[in-house]
């Protein structure tokens, strides 16, 4: 695969619930090229995590094409081709820090040695070092959810999907979650795909950020993001920061800002659905 | 779908939906009873065919009798010109579940009681809390004689015969209901706590207020134990009291015919079980009437 | 040293109890001038178990045993049975108010039954009527426990390309033993009282209900009291084991390490 063909690929994505009943996505096109950092923003149930599981085929879409990293979604999960990390960490209590990390490697069948080699340098990466034998439940928030990002790279995934993952945090830890996940994607040269709420985090973060309108959830907006890298907490007090979130606010508000009350949440469509 | 989790909430389906998972439901409900009626004829075909035994237990109309047989053996007369089967044991589970109701309600307001009483202390709670666990371990059969003795002649008239079964009902009850009083009302969010308490409202008033309905679904899951460990109690207590109007008795005179009539005793059980389920579906009835009304979600 | 002292403190109430309510019941038993058959001094009993130790201990552990084999038997089964079933969503569904069901039958009814098929004197009727007990509350439990599992591990899971039979080795099968371990401590509650209400109906000359019986019956009060209690302390035991057990396996669990607690 070239570095100029797309990590991602959707062409004419539509994704319906309830046997027709809901549109949560509608012809969705959108190519994610290599080493970028995207973001899907939009209101409550627009289908950005719909889509987010659609390119991760967790979920099927009902009509449409997803290529990633070249083949179909399917395989692309099969291949290990990328990483997700949730909001909920997911780590498991009955597993040290670094046994949480290496799961998918032992799933691998990576030998002990190398694994335990990868793990001491993933732990360096998200700076836990020292907390490999430690349990989850002995971390705050921000450590767990690092973490499960240091789970999400362990194989060195060409992409990286997330999922709103620090939206359970405060807003100092996410600012500087913000920052670390910046380092992280700098020095892992990985693709990422990046599902927010916050504006002001849409924005920091990306080279490119996806307002999606309110459901069925199409792509209203894509708006450049050309401050320079890298960024920093300065880079949040600049003008153009502020013209880029307005820039995106506006954008929003066309797409219709409203949540739709009346139709189930979407991740009780999920649920539902059940996953493949 | 493999695993899946449970539906979605029922309430965001729409009611000709619901219908049809209610149907379904039912549907799926008569079939497993239609698999497990032949399965059983089945294996009592085969076993009988095959010659089949495990030990003393071989497979012939004496050890496993044909469900129809049992059920059929209901609307016969128990005994030359006495009354259809049915009536003796429909009098029998009435005379039981008369002593098991009493023993739950008893049961259920001690627990109840010693629940919330434990709720307030942790002191207590790790004082006292082994030996409430300590207590389902007395074998209440072995102890069933000294508390019939001890009971029953400070009972009125009306109770005397019956009552110490009931004592026995409740002390299987009680502890479930104690167990999940006191996790009830010790799960609340202390948040909510705070509340009540910037509202200057005394402990009695949250324990009435927010304590008790947070504990609700927590009470109704023991009690949906302990029903059908009152009728179990009652069923049990009935044997050391050598009481021959219930269904304890009934098994112990049906027993001693079980060569002659092996389906008499089988029917009985069958009532038995029945007895038991009619009192869980009592307590299920009764929680989703009284759950709905309380504001708080069934975690 | 720090965490032997919190364990000891946590204890210390428990065991103040205990020295009460013994000094409690003595008192009160001798103070009031309690008839023997309903209930001894507890300096009584403990003669009568120095005494009549050994005949005390066969029939307690003859019984015990039976409540063993059935809890093995029946837990076993109970956990193969759900681990079976949990798979298919259809079944579970159609399984799950059956096996609920189950557990509001008087099972105990079913004792005289077993007896026939078993004999009465052998040590099967018992072992059968326990493994009833102990299967439908293991069944319920560990189905429960399986899937009890959220949806983003299941995602996570499937990002991992694992196969149903990785997800439920790494995934179902650790977060479901709190339930597991709730099974089995009700499975030896139940055990212990299916083998002895077991002897109600007809059971081995050895055995502790049996015992019991018959020692009422020729007003030895002494010895049945006795046997009463042998067989509580067993019950206590065997789920005291159970609940250690617990503790070992499941050190990471919120409920053992005392987080949220009260």
């Amino acid at each position: 695969m070239s570095a100029s063909e797309p990590v991602v690929s959707l062409r004419e994505v539509t994704k319906t619930f309830q046997a027709g009943d809901l549109t949560a996505l509608q012809s969705i096109d959108l190519d994610v090229r290599p080493g970028e950092l995207v973001s899907l923003i939009g209101p409550s149930g627009c289908g950005k995590s719909t889509l987010l599981r659609v390119i991760g085929d967790l979920v099927e879409p009902s009509s449409g094409e997803v290529v990633v990293n070249g083949k179909r979604a399917r395989q692309a999960r099969q291949d290990g081709d990328y990483g997700i990390v949730f909001q909920d960490p997911v780590l498991y209590d009955w597993r040290t820090v670094a046994k949480n990390i290496s799961l998918p490697l032992e799933l691998l069948g990576w030998s002990k040695a190398r694994r335990t080699e990868r793990v001491d340098e993933l732990l360096a990466l998200v700076e836990l070092q020292g907390f490999g034998g430690h349990h989850p439940w002995q971390l705050s928030g921000g450590m767990q959810q690092r973490v499960s990002i240091a789970r999400a790279l362990s194989f060195s995934p060409a992409l990286l999907l997330m999922d709103e993952p620090f939206g359970a945090l405060d807003e100092m830890t996410r600012e500087r979650l913000n920052a670390e996940l910046l380092r992280i994607w700098e020095a892992s040269g990985s693709t990422i795909v990046f599902v927010t709420h916050s504006i002001a985090e849409a924005v920091f973060l990306s080279s490119r950020v996806v307002v999606m309108s309110r459901r069925p959830g199409r792509i209203a907006a894509i708006v450049e993001i050309d401050l320079p890298q890298p960024r920093n907490a300065d880079t949040r007090e600049e003008p153009h920061f502020f013209e880029l979130v307005t820039a995106v606010r506006d954008r929003l508000r066309e797409g219709g800002l409203d949540e739709d009350r009346t139709a189930p949440d979407e991740g009780e469509l999920l649920v539902g659905e059940g996953t493949p | 779908m493999a695993y899946a989790a449970s539906a979605p909430a029922r309430s965001s389906l729409r009611s000709s939906e619901r219908t049809r998972r209610a149907a379904l439901d039912l549907g799926l409900f008569l079939a497993v009873l239609a698999v497990l009626w032949a399965a059983w004829e089945a294996f009592k075909a085969i076993g009988e065919a095959t010659g089949l035994r495990v030990g003393q237990f071989e497979v012939n109309d004496r050890t496993l009798p044909h469900l129809h047989d049992v059920v059929g053996i209901l609307f016969e007369p128990s005994r030359r010109n006495g009354p259809l089967l049915i009536g003796v044991l429909w009098d029998a589970a009435l005379f039981t579940a008369k002593e098991a109701a009493v023993g739950f309600v008893l049961g259920a307001l001690f627990g109840f009681a010693l629940g919330a009483v434990l709720a307030h202390s942790g002191l207590l709670q790790r004082g006292f809390l082994p030996y409430i666990v300590a207590s389902q371990t007395i074998p209440i059969l072995a102890v069933a004689p000294m508390v019939v003795v001890w009971v029953n002649p400070r009972l009125p008239e009306g109770l005397k015969d019956w009552g110490a079964v009931s004592v026995i009902a409740a002390y299987l009850t009680f502890f479930p209901v104690t167990i999940n009083t006191l996790r009830g009302l010790t799960s609340v969010d202390p948040r909510a706590l705070e509340l009540m308490r910037s509202y200057a409202a005394g402990s009695w008033r949250v324990l009435w207020k927010l304590r008790v309905p947070a504990a609700l679904p927590f009470i109704f899951a023991a009690l949906k134990i302990a029903a059908p460990a009152s009728v179990v109690g009652a069923i049990i207590g009935e044997l050391p009291a050598s009481i021959q109007s219930g269904l304890g008795g009934a098994i112990l005179n049906f027993n001693q015919y079980y060569i002659s009539a092996p389906t008499r005793l089988w029917a009985t059980n069958l009532i038995a079980a029945l007895l038991g389920i009619s009192f869980f579906l009592v307590v299920l009835l009764a929680e989703r009437l009284v759950v709905r009304r309380a504001p708080e979600h069934v975690a | 040293m720090r965490r032997a002292r919190r364990l000891a403190l946590e204890w210390l109430p428990a065991a103040a109890v205990f020295v009460g309510g013994i000094v409690f019941w003595e008192a009160i038993v001798r103070g009031f001038a309690i008839d023997d058959f309903l209930l001894p001094a507890p300096s009584d009993i403990a003669e009568t178990l120095r005494n009549d130790w050994s005949e005390l201990w066969s029939a307690a552990f003859f019984t015990f045993r039976e409540a063993l084999a059935g809890f093995v038997i029946g837990c076993a089964a109970g956990f193969v049975a759900a681990a079976a079933i949990a798979r298919y969503t259809l079944l579970r569904t159609a399984v799950m108010p059956y096996a609920i069901a189950a557990g509001a039958v008087p099972i105990i009814a079913f004792a005289p039954i077993t007896n026939n098929w078993f004999g009465v004197t052998g040590m099967s009727s018992k072992i059968a009527i326990a493994a009833i007990l102990c299967f439908f509350p293991m069944l319920v439990n560990t189905m429960k426990g399986l899937t009890s599992v959220p949806a983003s591990s299941i995602e996570l899971m499937h990002s991992y390309a694992a196969s149903e039979l990785t997800v439920f080795r790494r995934v179902r099968l650790p977060s479901s033993l709190p339930y597991v371990f709730t099974g089995l401590k009700v499975g030896t509650v139940l055990a212990m009282i299916g083998a002895i209400v077991g002897d109600y109906f007809g059971g081995a000359p050895g055995a502790l209900g049996v015992e019991i019986r018959r020692w009422v019956g020729i007003f030895a009060f002494d010895q049945a009291w006795a046997g009463i209690v042998l067989a509580s302390a067993l019950g206590i035991v065997f789920y005291g084991s159970v609940a250690l057990i617990e503790r070992l396996a499941m050190g990471w669990h919120p409920s053992i390490r005392g987080a949220g607690a009260e």
